[in-house]
């Protein structure tokens, strides 16, 4: 126990309350996996205790024979550990319950795993409306949203911590889960089924806004991109819809319409790039564009090998694109 | 043979002593040189290799684990490319589940257990030779795959279709399925080797109800290994055919099903634990009641406990799958089945517990092992309660919660027995006894890293990280305790290299040992340390749980065996009264050789289909030598007055 004390108040104080962390208890799922978290660690913690004290006081206690009452403690052992199992299967029944109920609104995002990215639609009743994005995530507070969860190549898993649990992204099949966020404020997701080389570098942010700035966030991300404003830009603009850049890549009201890689409509208004590989600054940028295979070896984005100049008209430009 | 008496064709009072050991060593010897090195069936002479092997690829594995400590020890760290990062956590796990743990259990009992039933060698022992040889050949080639960089990158779980053709080309994959291959024939020849030992080669005496405990653990985890291994026998099958051959099982555009891999996977990879942690509940039972001086309390509890956990072992395997997307209600009976296993692992804690309580404990190495395994495993298997509770288990799935309830389980529930066992075994099969203060310095090396190693990685999980990341970023409260983590690994590997070196040491130069060091209950200690090649002169005959402690001036002793030819006395399965005299068989190189062809057939079969084909040819004639009929060999049956 001497060990197992300090780290326990720790999680039970909720020290931990990082951006991707279960505790964080920013939805209604995390809210009640805090609680029956709570509830076993509780129990489990006192079913250690009791295990140790049998195990300390059979070691030090003076020896007697006594067969017969170890014998009764026998049965009120597997009683006792048996009413308890009954408890907790039902606590964790109710919990599973309750997370499913949510009632389900309107709301519904789809969104597609990649080797490694997260491609990520915002369905409307009116086809024009339907917003795609990529490795980002905003969500109303206070609204049930149902995620529908593909896969376009190998299984990943969907979790945000803060949010709720996980659910897996599996080829071939479509699986969905609800999460009502109610907590304000920027969380971060990683995928947690390993699905190759670059499985540590497939995270997304996810930004929990009151529903007014959610609904202009999604007004202002139907807009087309940004139009080149500047010559910098301008040359950068030229560069992204005429060469590589393209091919793979989608910028809304430009000629770069590429659908297999993610989305850049709005990419500077994102909080990372790379799948949440590097902070969204000009220097990462730079350093992105210039070598993708340093920070991310391994990922589909090829080094194009940019002239200076060119390098520094492609950052311009893509950092306009708010 | 023509040197002695031919009267005297069996023992008994008028064969006995120097003339008995003489002629038995004639009968159970083998060639002398490297032939006859190669071609052995003692079952004590493969037990040591089968053990030397599984720790050496345990060395293997934990270096890797040390790899990943370091690359992990800071955030962004650039020590291990993520390719690599990939191969080494891959070949950790896949080493250690199947080339480590599954096989030193194995090991163990291979050597101890015909001397705790007290017979000569276990049943089909040319076929026991087999099994080592396919072992090693399977280890031999991930290893040499790895080291030439071919090295296996999906995982010890190959989930599909990952793992599949489009998204791991090359041999990298293929090697690691075919590993498989090469483990489940060694796995299942063992099983089959000592199910029909334990049920038919027991002492005279020795019923059911007085067989010592971890022989009943032997017994369910070899039944559990046949009723298992088929299963990822066949997922890996039909992997390599998807990755040979272009057929579709898991490849979900051609009307195949990814999840099908992971059912079969976990319907073999959960009852996988508990063949890991059931022979280790054996060895704690075995120690404990050594080292309390008194019979485990509640030998049908524990008995009846390994058979609840046995059944339930195989009702368990969804709890992997929660995140999958399955019927939620479907959910709650695996729930419910895997939290169900606490009842039984609880009622062998109570047990032990009880039974350092009601004996007179003396605190020897073993023993101290046996309580570092309580105050750990306990633990984790109380993180398994929390990890079977759907609402939990998907927050917690997959991060390094998980990654420290597993090793609480098997290193804290299987490695710390483990220990403690070949400590207490180990002036049995080397006739000296390994150093106590040395063993103390290992224990409290090895306890203190485990735990300062593991235990932060129940925060680390709680606070957000995956497992199976080559690197992670700074900022999300993960460095610090992931740097306490690789620091408790570099003590967790010194407390091994200490260990180890005590074991080489003692070896050498330990104490001698005598026939019962410990003054132990079991029939292993009746004969002398190390054992003869034919284990005992006279077998023993047992009419108790505890016969060398109830028979202090000197075992009861059946005769009438054979000493001219190897033969074993089979015994009735429940109760076991002699029933007939079998013969087992010579040693030959046969095995050795039917080994390398199946195992040239299986290498070569990762390449092209047609390997099998043209395997068949050597392998079938390999076999037929093996299995030619042998009666022509066994001197006539001497006439009986």
């Amino acid at each position: 126990m001497r060990k197992l004390a300090p780290p326990l108040m720790l999680l039970t104080l909720g020290g931990c309350a990082g951006r991707q962390a279960m505790l964080g208890a920013a939805g209604r799922d995390s809210a009640l996996f805090a609680w029956l978290w709570h509830v076993f660690l509780i129990v489990t913690v006192a079913f250690y205790c009791i295990v140790i004290a049998g195990l300390l006081w059979a070691v030090v206690r003076r020896r007697e024979g006594g067969e017969a009452a170890v014998r009764t403690g026998l049965l009120v052992w597997v009683a006792l550990i048996s009413l308890t199992l009954v408890g907790l299967t039902l606590a964790s029944w109710l919990a599973d319950r309750n997370m499913n109920r949510a009632p389900r609104t309107g709301l519904t995002i789809e969104i597609t795993a990649h080797q490694w990215w997260w491609d990520v639609r915002y369905i409307a009743s009116d086809p024009s409306m339907t917003l795609r994005t990529s490795n980002e995530l905003h969500l109303p507070a206070g609204t049930p949203v149902r995620i529908v969860l593909k896969s376009a190549d190998v299984i990943h898993s969907f979790w945000i911590p803060n949010l709720s649990g996980k659910q897996d992204l599996i080829p071939g099949r479509s699986n969905d889960i609800v999460v009502t966020p109610e907590k304000v404020g920027v969380y971060r997701s990683q995928c947690a089924e390993y699905c190759g080389v670059q499985h540590a570098h497939m995270a997304f942010d996810v930004t929990v806004q009151p529903r007014e700035a959610f609904e202009q966030w999604w007004k202002a991300g139907l807009l087309p991109a940004h139009a080149p404003a500047t010559s910098v830009e301008q040359a950068g603009y030229t560069y992204v819809t005429t060469r590589e850049c393209s091919t793979c890549h989608n910028v809304t009201g430009t000629p770069a319409s590429g659908q297999v890689a993610p989305d850049l409509t709005h990419f500077a208004s994102r909080l990372s790039i790379g799948a949440g590989t590097y902070p969204m600054d000009r220097g990462h940028l730079a350093a992105w564009l210039a070598d993708p295979q340093d920070a991310k070896p391994g990922n589909k984005m090829p080094v194009i090998g940019l002239e200076p100049a060119e390098l520094r008209a492609v950052s311009a430009y893509l950092e306009s694109l708010k | 043979m023509t040197d002695f008496d031919p009267d005297l064709a069996r023992d008994g009072p008028d064969l006995t002593g120097k003339e008995l050991h003489d002629r038995l060593i004639v009968a159970w010897g083998r060639p002398r040189g490297l032939v006859g090195w190669l071609s052995t069936t003692d079952h004590k002479e493969i037990g040591k290799r089968y053990l030397v092997t599984a720790f050496a690829f345990m060395i293997l594995a934990g270096v890797l684990a040390l790899a990943m400590r370091a690359q992990l020890a800071r955030p962004e760290s650039g020590l291990i490319t993520p390719d690599r990062y990939n191969q080494i956590f891959t070949m950790h796990g896949t080493t250690m589940m199947f080339l480590f743990a599954v096989p030193v259990m194995e090991a163990v009992a291979i050597y101890v257990i015909p001397l705790m039933v007290g017979t000569r060698n276990l049943a089909f022992s040319r076929l026991n030779a087999f099994s080592y040889w396919m072992y090693l050949f399977g280890g031999l080639m991930l290893w040499i795959a790895f080291a030439l960089n071919v090295g296996p990158d999906a995982g010890w779980f190959s989930y599909t279709p990952l793992s599949g053709p489009q998204y791991s080309p090359g041999k990298r994959v293929d090697i690691w399925a075919q590993m498989i291959t090469f483990t489940e024939v060694a796995g299942l020849a063992a099983a089959v080797v000592m199910v029909a030992t334990i049920l038919k080669q027991r002492a005279p005496g020795m019923t059911l109800a007085r067989m010592p405990l971890f022989v009943w653990a032997m017994l369910i985890v070899s039944l559990m290994i046949i009723f298992a291994l088929p299963a990822v026998a066949l997922d890996s099958a039909m992997l390599l055919s998807d990755r040979l051959v272009g057929t579709h099982f898991f490849n979900p555009y051609e009307r195949g099903d990814a999840l099908l891999w992971q059912h079969l996977f976990w319907f073999f990879g959960h009852p996988e634990v508990y063949i890991i942690f059931l022979p280790a509940t054996g060895f704690v039972s075995e120690m404990t009641a050594t080292f309390c001086r008194r019979p485990v309390f509640g030998y049908p509890a524990v008995v009846l406990s390994l058979i609840a956990t046995g059944l339930l072992a195989f009702g368990l395997w969804v709890h992997h799958m929660f995140a999958t997307g399955l019927p939620r209600l479907g959910y709650a009976f695996y729930t419910a089945a895997s939290m169900t296993v606490a009842i039984p692992t609880g009622i062998q804690i109570f047990c032990w517990i009880a039974t350092i309580w009601l004996g007179r404990p003396r605190y020897r190495v073993p023993l101290l092992w046996v309580i570092g395994f309580v105050v750990s495993f306990v633990v984790g298997g109380l993180t398994g309660v929390m990890l079977a509770s759907v609402p939990l288990d998907l927050e917690l799935h997959d991060t390094y919660f998980v990654v420290a309830h597993f090793h609480y389980v098997l290193i804290g529930g299987a490695v710390f027995p483990l220990l403690g066992a070949v400590t207490y075994w180990f002036p049995k099969a080397t006739g000296r006894l390994m150093s106590e203060s040395w063993g103390k310095v290992s224990f409290a090396l090895v306890f203190g890293g485990f735990h300062l190693t593991f235990f932060p990685m129940h925060l680390t999980g709680m606070l957000g990280m995956p497992r199976r990341v080559y690197t992670y970023p700074a900022g999300m409260g993960w460095d610090t305790l992931n740097l306490i983590s690789s620091l408790g690994s570099a003590i967790l590997a010194l407390g091994f290299v200490v260990f180890l070196l005590n074991a080489f040491r003692s070896f050498r130069s330990g104490e001698p040992a005598g026939a019962d060091p410990w003054d132990a209950p079991g029939l292993e200690w009746a004969t002398s340390s190390p054992p003869a090649v034919y284990n005992f002169a006279h077998l023993p005959s047992v009419a108790s749980r505890t016969p060398l402690w109830d028979e202090r001036e000197g075992l009861p002793v059946m005769t009438g065996l054979r000493v001219d030819a190897r033969e074993h006395l089979l015994t009735s399965v429940i109760e076991a009264v002699p029933s007939i005299r079998e013969p087992s068989p010579k040693p030959t190189i046969w095995p050795l050789l039917s080994a390398i062809a199946i195992g040239i057939t299986f290498v070569g079969s990762v390449f092209t289909p047609w390997a099998l084909a043209i395997g068949l040819l050597p392998a079938g004639a390999a076999l037929t030598a093996w299995f030619w009929p042998k009666n022509a060999d066994i001197p006539p049956e001497p006439e009986i007055d």
